[in-house]
């Protein structure tokens, strides 16, 4: 029961403040907002650049190297140009925000809070660390599941209000694309509830600690993090499957017809989405905070390693073991080809779902037996 | 508090089912929907019901609100903006709302309500899990063979000849 909310609750009884209840609520709901929105905005502004300098090693270019900040530039090396997100984000939110006069403009400004908020919220069950996360909801995995299908209603709505063909295409296939990826992340999740037996985040980090992480429980839960991470991917929106927004068939999909401002919330969304499936990723199957020495103490590492655990260490883990998933993404998307849209539902319906139904079986028999 | 959370999500669900039922855009009509589906889970957190509502929130949202819309820009004229919905048989139809409403005023006045004491529950999810595969075996089985037929189905219909 150790999350930011209930540390709130302890710590201020509704008594010794003014407004009681309704100004403790008000605390919560602020704080919590604020810092997950902070959490976004440097989710953005590193991946963007990360994302900027991984592309351009992968193609052999140097990337960004010109903006630096406080006169510090790096050049060629990795950390030159550190300032370009800076300079990018700001140039986003100057922009002028066109809306096409034929559009339902209601619909059209509408849409991009929908994403937002779903990503918003999504992050209300988002563990970063042991006792780190805002609330530890008993439901917290399929929270995170129900919230983060959300935003599909948003990217349709986008497309449909702009009054564009490239966009109404790109929202149709968005739609097709999500709402068939969801159930391989479904059953892929389900898993791992039935080995521990419960939805909480903590119980399941909890359990790996106990065990092993539950990527190695067994050849299914093996097979079951790579179902979920490639429709993790699909979710994302990320190439390979990135057809709703395909730019050498519908200019930019969902987005074609959306500047400044508002085209910066599909981004921020973008990037704070794909942290939220590297995350849960991470919970679920890598072992959440828990520290890698420990998994793989077979008396190689010192003993004093064996200490890097507890919460600010467990923040450190999972934005490392995030990062790196966020980094295959990364790297899928600058080496595999975009998928045809008759290839995308093949993969799903055809290969991932049947295994992944296959393996909640198999897992079930499995923890009869052993 | 929870009193004027209560009225505020209750306000907010029926509020925004009346302009589903009004609104001349069916896409309009489905982002309402939109909202009143999460008054409904917000409603449902209320009774404690946890589980139920995020299951609301992942079936409904996630899953049936996006196949209306889907289904709305498959029908035709989809890129214009006017997909309108039209009103017929408007007195019939009131007589019908002022028929339910009354059966269902009746039903809520002469039903004797049964309060019991305000009791917070840690989880509801081990529970509903135990009573679907022991009590109510039978009828999860039931719905399951439902949902495969109409599955079966509809991947039939849609199939290449």
């Amino acid at each position: 029961m150790n999350s930011i909310v209930n540390q709130f609750i302890s710590a201020f009884s509704a008594s010794d403040i003014p407004g009681g209840y309704f100004t403790l609520f008000a605390t919560i709901v602020i704080i919590s907002g604020l810092a997950v929105f902070g959490v976004m905005a440097v989710t953005a502004l590193v991946a963007v650049y990360f994302e900027r300098k991984v592309s351009a090693f992968m193609q052999d270019r140097i990337g960004p190297m010109e903006v630096g900040i406080f006169g510090f530039k790096g050049g060629k090396k990795f950390w030159g140009g550190i300032g370009q997100t800076i300079a990018d984000a700001l140039k986003l939110l100057t922009k002028e925000d066109i809306i096409p006069r034929l559009a339902d403009r209601k619909l059209m400004m509408l849409a991009p809070f929908i994403i937002f908020g779903g990503a918003f919220i999504t992050f209300v069950g988002v563990p970063f660390s042991e006792g780190i996360v805002i609330s530890d909801f008993n439901i917290g995995l399929f929270y995170i599941m129900a919230a983060s299908s959300i935003g599909v209603i948003g990217v349709i709505l986008a497309g449909w209000s702009s009054n564009n063909k490239w966009s109404l295409y790109g929202g149709m296939r968005s739609a097709a694309q999500i709402i068939s990826y969801e159930i391989p992340i479904a059953l892929s999740l389900i898993l791992v509830v039935i080995v521990v037996g419960s939805l909480r985040m903590t119980d399941i980090v909890v359990w790996q600690a106990d065990h092993r992480w539950f990527i190695f429980h067994s050849p299914f839960a093996f097979l079951a993090f790579f179902i979920y991470f490639i429709s993790a991917v699909a979710e994302t929106n990320r190439t390979p499957f990135d057809i709703p927004e395909a730019e050498s068939e519908l200019v930019a999909g969902w987005m074609t017809e959306y500047s400044g401002f508002r085209w910066a919330v599909f981004f921020l969304s973008e990037y704070a989405n794909m942290l939220i499936v590297s995350i849960v990723a991470s919970v679920v199957f890598l072992g959440g905070w828990l520290s890698p020495f420990q998994m793989f103490d077979f008396g190689l590492f010192p003993e004093s390693w064996m200490l890097l655990d507890g919460p600010i260490w467990g923040l450190f883990w999972i934005v490392v073991k995030a990062m790196i998933l966020i980094f295959v993404m990364m790297w899928f998307r600058w080496t595999f080809p975009r998928l045809r849209v008759d290839q995308l539902m093949t993969v799903c319906w055809k290969y991932l779902i049947p295994f992944a139904l296959a393996n909640v079986i198999l897992v079930s028999i499995w923890e009869l037996i052993f | 508090m929870s009193e004027i959370l209560f009225y505020a999500i209750a306000a907010i669900t029926i509020g925004s089912a009346f302009w589903v039922v009004t609104s001349k855009n069916l896409v309009y009509s489905a982002v309402w929907l939109f909202v009143t589906l999460f008054g409904v889970a917000g409603l449902f957190i209320f009774l404690y019901a946890d589980f139920i509502a995020a299951t609301q929130v992942l079936i409904y949202v996630g899953g049936v609100l996006v196949l209306i819309i889907f289904g709305v820009m498959l029908t035709s004229k989809i890129d214009t903006a006017k997909i309108s919905q039209s009103s017929k048989g408007k007195f019939i139809g009131a007589v019908l709302s002022l028929l339910i409403f009354g059966m269902m005023l009746t039903v809520i006045l002469t039903t004797n309500w049964k309060v019991g004491e305000l009791q917070s529950v840690d989880s509801t999810v081990n529970t509903i899990g135990n009573m679907i595969l022991n009590e109510y075996l039978l009828p999860f089985e039931a719905v399951s063979i439902l949902l495969l037929g109409a599955l079966i189905g509809s991947a039939m219909l849609s199939r290449k000849k």
